[in-house]
C-alpha cells in the first residue's frame, strides 16, 4: 500500500516498514488536523492551562493556600496590585487558588475519562464481537445505563460512597460515563467485523482475543480517542457540579469547590465578581478546549464529517 | 379509512398501521425491561451504604417510637425480605424521611410542580431560539451568522448552568452598582398568594425567569448545533432543487421542504434531553432556592436522607424512560421508515 514511503530498501525489516508507515500516517494526520483552526485554538487553550497547572508550585508557593497563613489578609478584597484577582473569604489570593485548582480539575477529568474509555471500549468491542447471548446482554446493559440520568446518578453515587477523596470522585465519574463510548465502539466494531480482513483472520484460526485486539481495536481506537476527548469535557463539567454541591473533597481546591465556597460566602449577593467569574471562565475555557479538540479529531478521523 | 375499497391499498396500508402498533408495543415492552433493571439497580445502589442506616433517624425529633421500631425492623430484615418490601413500594410512598421525619411522598409530591414549570419553560424557550438559530446558521452555512452563532453556542455548551445562574443573581437580582435588582432570587412564588390565580401565575413567572434562562441557555446550544447539522445534511438534497425548479422562493423552500425533514433529530433530542435537564435542575434550583425536586435532591444529599434520595432517583429515571418511549413513538409516527 504505502511501500513508497519506506525510506531505504536496505533496511526493509518488518519493524522498519511499520515504523515508516506509522510515521507517514501521523504526518498526514497532523497536516489534516492543522487545517482545523478551531482545533488548534483548543489545543492552545489546553496547553496554556496545562502549563499553568504544572507550574503552580513555582508561580504560587503552597503556603499561599494555607488559611492559617492568610488570616491577616483582608477577606473578599477587590482586585489590587498585590492580589490581581482579589481575595477569597479566607484572605487567600483568588489567582493562586485558581491556578492550583486547575490541577484538580485536569487530573480528575483525564483520569476519570481514561477509566471510562477502557470500560467503554471493552464493553463495546465485546458486545460487537460476540453475537450470542453474551454480546446482546452487554448491549442491553449499555442501553440500560444510557437511560439513567447522568448527574442524578453521579450525585447519588457520590453521596452513597461517602468518603470524598479525589480517588472516589475519579471512580464515580469514571464508572458512570462509559455507556456513550460503549455504544459508539459497538457500532464501529460491527462495521469493522464485516470487512474481509476479519474474515481472513477468522479463516486462519485467529482466536477471539486476537481478532479483537489485533484487528478491531486498532481500527476503533482513533474514534475512541476523539470520543474520550469530548468525555473529558463532560467529566470536568460534572466534577464542577459535584464539587459545587459539596460532594467533592472539601480540602481539595477545584474550580467547583471555589464556586461552592464563593456561594457560601455570599459572593453573588455582595457582588464579589472577582471570586465568582474566574473559576467559571476557567471551566468554560477548558471544557471548550476539549470540545473543540474532540470535534476536530472527529472531523479528521471520520471521513463522513469532512466537507462540513 | 377506506382501506377495504381496493385490495392493493389494503395490502400496502395494513402492514403499515400494524407496524406502528407492533412498534409501540415492542417499545413499551423494552421500556418495561429497562424499568425492571432500574428498580434492581436502585435497590442495590442504596444497600452499598456503610454504617447503620437506622442511626440516621435518631436525630429526627418528631418521629414516633413506633415508627423508629418499624424502620429498624425493616432494616434488620433479610435482604430478600427487604427487596420484596421495596418492590411493593418502590417510590417509598410510606417510607419515612430521615430528614423531616414525615412520609417521603408528601415531600416529593409537593415539590413536583415547580420543577415541571421550570423544565417546561426552559425547554420551550431553548427549543424556539435554538431551532431558529440552527435553521438560519445551517441554511447559510459558512456565513458570518453561522460562524458567530456556532462560536457562541459552543461557549454556552461549555458553561455550567449554575454558574450562569450565579451571574444572573449577581446582575439582575442583587443589582450591580447603581442598578437595582429586578428579579427575586429565591422561591417560586411570593408567600400568601394562591398559585392558581392570575397573581399567582405572574408571581411564579417572575420567579421562574432567571432559573429558566440559566437552564435554557445551555440546552439552546445543543438544539441549535443539532438543527444546524441536520439542515446542512439536507442542503444538497435533490428535492430542494425540485422545489426551487418549481419556482418557490428561497424562504418557502426552507420552511416547507428543508425544515420539516431536518427537524426529526431535534424532536428526538428534546425528549432525550430530559435526563440532562433534570441534572441541570439540581444545581440551578439549588442556586435559586427554587423549591422543586432538584433542590429537594440537594437537601436529601446534604441531610444524608437516603430514603428520599432513592425515591427521587426513581422518579427521575422513570421520567427519563417515559420520555424516551414518547420520543421513539413520535418519531415512528412522523417518519414511517423507522418502524421496523
Amino acid at each position: 500500500m504505502s511501500a513508497e514511503t519506506v525510506p531505504s530498501p536496505t533496511a526493509l525489516t518488518p519493524r522498519a516498514v511499520t515504523r515508516a508507515r506509522r510515521k507517514a500516517a501521523l504526518g498526514r494526520f497532523a497536516r489534516a488536523y492543522a487545517l482545523h483552526r478551531a482545533g488548534l485554538f483548543g489545543l492552545a487553550i489546553l496547553a496554556t492551562f496545562a502549563l499553568a497547572a504544572l507550574l503552580a508550585p513555582v508561580l504560587f508557593p503552597r503556603a499561599m493556600l494555607d488559611i492559617t497563613q492568610t488570616v491577616n489578609n483582608e477577606a473578599l478584597a477587590a482586585p489590587s496590585s498585590e492580589f490581581w484577582l482579589g481575595t477569597d473569604e479566607n484572605g487567600r489570593s483568588v489567582l493562586a487558588v485558581l491556578v492550583w485548582a486547575a490541577r484538580a480539575s485536569l487530573v480528575v477529568g483525564i483520569a476519570a475519562s481514561l477509566i471510562s474509555m477502557i470500560l467503554g471500549t471493552l464493553v463495546g468491542i465485546c458486545s460487537g464481537h460476540y453475537s450470542g447471548l453474551f454480546g446482546s446482554a452487554l448491549q442491553r446493559l449499555t442501553d440500560w445505563f444510557l437511560v439513567i440520568p447522568f448527574i442524578p446518578l453521579v450525585v447519588v453515587l457520590a453521596a452513597v460512597l461517602g468518603q470524598r477523596g479525589l480517588g472516589t470522585i475519579v471512580l464515580v465519574l469514571g464508572v458512570t460515563s462509559w455507556p456513550g463510548t460503549a455504544r459508539l465502539v459497538r457500532a464501529q466494531t460491527l462495521s469493522v467485523e464485516g470487512r474481509p480482513y476479519l474474515e481472513r483472520a477468522k479463516v486462519l484460526g485467529g482466536s477471539d482475543w486476537q481478532q479483537m485486539s489485533r484487528h478491531v481495536l486498532p481500527n476503533v481506537m482513533p474514534l475512541v480517542l476523539a470520543n474520550t476527548t469530548i468525555t473529558v469535557a463532560i467529566v470536568i463539567l460534572s466534577e464542577t457540579t459535584l464539587a459545587f454541591l459539596g460532594l467533592s473533597d472539601p480540602f481539595l481546591d477545584s474550580w467547583g469547590t471555589m464556586l461552592d465556597n464563593a456561594t457560601g460566602a455570599g459572593a453573588a449577593s455582595t457582588g464579589a465578581w472577582w471570586y465568582l467569574l474566574p473559576p467559571g471562565i476557567c471551566v468554560i475555557l477548558v471544557v471548550l478546549a476539549f470540545t473543540l479538540i474532540g470535534r476536530a479529531l472527529e472531523a479528521v478521523l471520520d471521513p463522513r464529517l469532512r466537507e462540513r | 379509512m377506506a382501506v377495504d375499497t381496493a385490495t392493493a391499498v389494503a395490502a400496502s396500508a395494513a402492514p403499515r398501521t400494524g407496524g406502528l402498533r407492533r412498534f409501540v408495543g415492542y417499545r413499551l415492552l423494552s421500556g418495561l425491561g429497562t424499568l425492571v433493571f432500574v428498580l434492581l439497580f436502585n435497590f442495590f445502589l442504596f444497600r452499598m451504604l456503610p454504617g447503620d442506616p437506622a442511626a440516621r433517624y435518631r436525630a429526627v425529633k418528631n418521629i414516633s417510637a413506633a415508627d423508629l421500631a418499624r424502620i429498624r425492623a425493616e432494616l434488620n430484615a433479610p435482604l430478600l425480605q427487604q427487596f420484596w418490601d421495596y418492590l411493593r413500594d418502590p417510590l417509598a410512598l410510606n417510607g419515612i424521611s430521615a430528614w423531616k421525619g414525615q412520609p417521603v411522598w408528601d415531600l416529593v409530591g409537593g415539590r413536583a410542580w415547580p420543577t415541571v414549570v421550570l423544565l417546561g419553560a426552559s425547554t420551550v424557550v431553548s427549543v424556539l431560539i435554538g431551532v431558529w438559530v440552527g435553521i438560519k446558521a445551517g441554511w447559510n452555512r459558512g456565513s458570518r451568522f453561522d460562524k458567530v452563532s456556532t462560536g457562541v453556542t459552543l461557549l454556552f455548551y461549555a458553561t455550567p448552568e449554575f454558574w450562569l445562574g450565579l451571574l444572573l443573581i449577581m446582575c439582575l437580582s442583587s443589582g450591580i452598582g447603581p442598578f437595582p435588582g429586578i428579579f427575586p432570587s429565591g422561591g417560586v412564588i411570593d408567600s400568601g398568594i394562591e398559585p392558581l390565580s392570575v397573581d399567582g401565575a405572574l408571581s411564579v413567572a417572575e420567579h421562574t425567569v432567571l432559573p429558566a434562562t440559566a437552564l435554557g441557555a445551555v440546552y439552546l446550544a445543543e438544539y441549535s448545533l443539532i438543527m444546524r447539522a441536520s439542515m446542512v445534511d439536507e442542503l444538497g438534497q435533490e428535492y430542494l432543487t425540485t422545489a426551487r425548479a418549481k419556482g418557490l422562493m428561497d424562504h418557502a423552500v426552507r420552511r416547507r421542504h428543508a425544515v420539516p425533514n431536518a427537524s426529526l433529530p431535534t424532536i428526538t433530542l428534546i425528549f432525550l434531553n430530559i435526563g440532562f435537564i433534570i441534572g441541570g435542575a439540581i444545581t440551578v434550583e439549588t442556586v435559586f432556592s427554587y423549591p422543586g425536586l432538584g433542590l429537594l435532591t440537594f437537601e436529601a444529599v446534604s441531610e444524608q436522607d437516603f430514603v428520599l434520595m432513592q425515591a427521587l432517583f426513581l422518579v427521575f429515571t422513570g421520567s427519563v424512560i417515559a420520555f424516551n418511549i414518547v420520543a421513539d413513538i413520535i418519531i415512528a409516527v412522523l417518519d414511517p421508515r423507522i418502524r421496523t
